[in-house]
């Protein structure tokens, strides 16, 4: 299938670091989105909180764009954006709904909404399209040694029906992802529990408790990490990670990932393809964890071979890459 | 405690408009309670969730779309994952949310407030613009930053752009709320 690809806002503000690590886990990989030019926001919380054709016109205008590249489908990192620009063109396939929408338009889209291409989130299209085998195939840098709490937001599995992909109560491709990366996944009952979206603005004490709840139970779990897939989730575990301290008397100190930059990093990328130093809560000691564990492994795979007097294997390459993660800190 | 005459309160007019608008059949809902039990935002509902299915049943506009619940909702559709009988519950109350607002019922004004704010940087940018959004709610509420806190660390890790990106179809976007405006006007 053809894809272009619908970066989303925050990319280009609070998530940074998720558009610059999908980037250039898309480059590592050899993946071939086409770039959808002038797009525009889809409208996300807001506008289908006050009205769901306002909503589908302002994602249908981007499916429109999309389309007119010669794609068959869309790929977008956030799950927000996934979530209104599907639920756009599933719901344009009620007549008097796409009349509406249409009735917002400067033009009109296609007669059979179908024509529009899905939209698809990233995690799904490397776990269904690209395939874990290949991915594992491609790590140079296993995540040995580190327990991960997969958190996957409310929306990349919900509305079942629509979505058709994993399960919306207990979804597994992130887990699966990290596992094939090498990171021990804990079980995690809050997957899917809701972190208080883009609450933090108006109501910052619901995503401080919600975000409290969350942290403490991957802490509970023994995560050393909590894994995500959505610009919101992130920027509410970790950059509100203090306010969630606050509000519930526990200190946590779990960094926040988003899962293409573990991705990135297994597959051997540095520095400003992982954007490691934008996150609030530091990974070093994550990373010197993995670093450590894997000069573990390296020594126990070849105690007869080394000499004495030399490093373990791997342990200079690990050396290097750990002044480097410092230094991207 | 308010008491409501169920025979003379049922307004069937309410019930079908929102069977119609949210395309669900709220009569199978048999009051399980399983909405209440898994909603995240439960804790802070004046009604929960499934008290608010049961004002619909019962055509209680009123209950309905005069609560608080309705605002707090975060679109999580934890409820639609789980209803047995398959009722998409978060369209409901995202249905009776479009209602209340049609009625003038806004219950919790910094909420809407927000959403405006994030959809004023969409409609004169072409894309949501976090500072311009903070900015717009401040004025908007008339709010201080009650974020303050973790503005150092969003400033420090130049997350947030202070410059806002204009897509070059903008003033198609301003059309598309212009016209979303005029239909409201209309309506």
């Amino acid at each position: 299938m053809k894809y272009a690809y619908y970066p989303g806002c925050s990319g280009y503000g609070t998530s940074k670091e998720y558009e610059a690590s999908t980037q250039a886990v898309i480059r590592s990989l050899k993946l071939d989105f086409t770039d959808i030019g002038d797009w525009s926001c889809c409208g996300s919380t807001p506008a289908h909180s006050l009205d769901a054709v306002l909503s589908a016109a302002l994602s249908a205008r981007n499916l429109m764009l999309a389309a007119r590249t010669g794609a068959e489908g869309v790929v977008t990192p956030c799950p927000s954006c996934l979530s209104n620009l599907k639920l756009a063109r599933h719901r344009m396939q009620k007549d008097d709904f796409k009349a509406k929408v249409d009735a917002l338009l400067d033009a009109p889209t296609p007669p059979d909404a179908e024509d529009l291409p899905d939209t698809f989130s990233f995690l799904q299209v490397l776990v269904e399209q690209v395939g874990l085998d290949s991915i594992g195939k491609a790590v140079a840098k296993p995540l040995s040694g580190v327990k991960v709490a997969c958190y996957y937001g409310c929306l990349m599995s919900r509305p079942k029906d629509v979505m058709c992909f994993d399960d919306p109560e207990n979804p597994m491709a992130l887990d699966n992802l990290m596992s094939a990366l090498g990171a021990e996944v804990v079980p995690f009952s809050l997957k899917t529990e809701c972190c208080g979206a883009s609450f933090g603005i108006a109501r910052k004490d619901m995503t401080a408790n919600l975000v409290g709840r969350i942290l403490g139970t991957a802490k509970a779990f023994g995560a050393d990490a909590v894994v995500t897939a959505c610009p919101l989730c992130h920027m509410n575990l970790d950059l509100r990670q203090a306010q969630a301290a606050r509000a519930s008397g526990e200190k946590f100190d779990l960094p926040v990932f988003y899962f293409t930059q573990l991705l990135g990093y297994s597959l051997g990328l540095t520095g400003a393809d992982l954007m490691l130093e934008k996150l609030v809560i530091s990974p070093e000691a994550f990373f010197k964890k993995v670093t450590a564990s894997r000069a573990a492994q390296n020594q126990q795979r070849e105690p007869e071979a080394a000499p004495p007097s030399a490093e373990p294997a791997g342990a200079s390459e690990e050396g290097g890459a750990q002044t480097e993660q410092g230094g991207a800190l | 405690m308010k008491s409501v005459r169920l025979d003379q309160a049922r307004d069937e007019h309410f019930l079908r408009r929102v069977q119609e608008e949210s395309g669900q059949d709220i009569s199978t809902c048999y009051q399980c309670g399983k909405c209440s039990a898994g909603c995240p935002g439960a804790q802070f509902y004046d009604r929960q969730v499934s008290q608010i299915m049961r004002a619909v049943q019962l055509g209680l506009k009123d209950e309905a779309l005069r609560n608080r619940s309705l605002w707090l909702c975060m679109s999580c559709q934890t409820c639609s994952a789980r209803c047995p009988n398959n009722i998409d519950v978060a369209t409901v109350m995202e249905t009776l949310r479009h209602m209340a607002r049609r009625e003038g019922w806004v219950q919790v004004r910094p909420i809407e407030s927000f959403w405006k704010a994030f959809l004023d940087t969409v409609r004169m940018t072409g894309r949501s613009f976090e500072v311009g959004v903070m900015a717009d709610f401040m004025l908007r509420t008339g709010r201080g930053w009650s974020n303050m806190e973790i503005a150092p660390a969003a400033l420090s890790k130049r997350k947030l752009p202070f410059l806002p990106h204009f897509i070059q179809g903008r003033d198609e976007i301003a059309r598309i709320f212009k016209r979303y405006a005029e239909k409201g006007a209309r309506q």
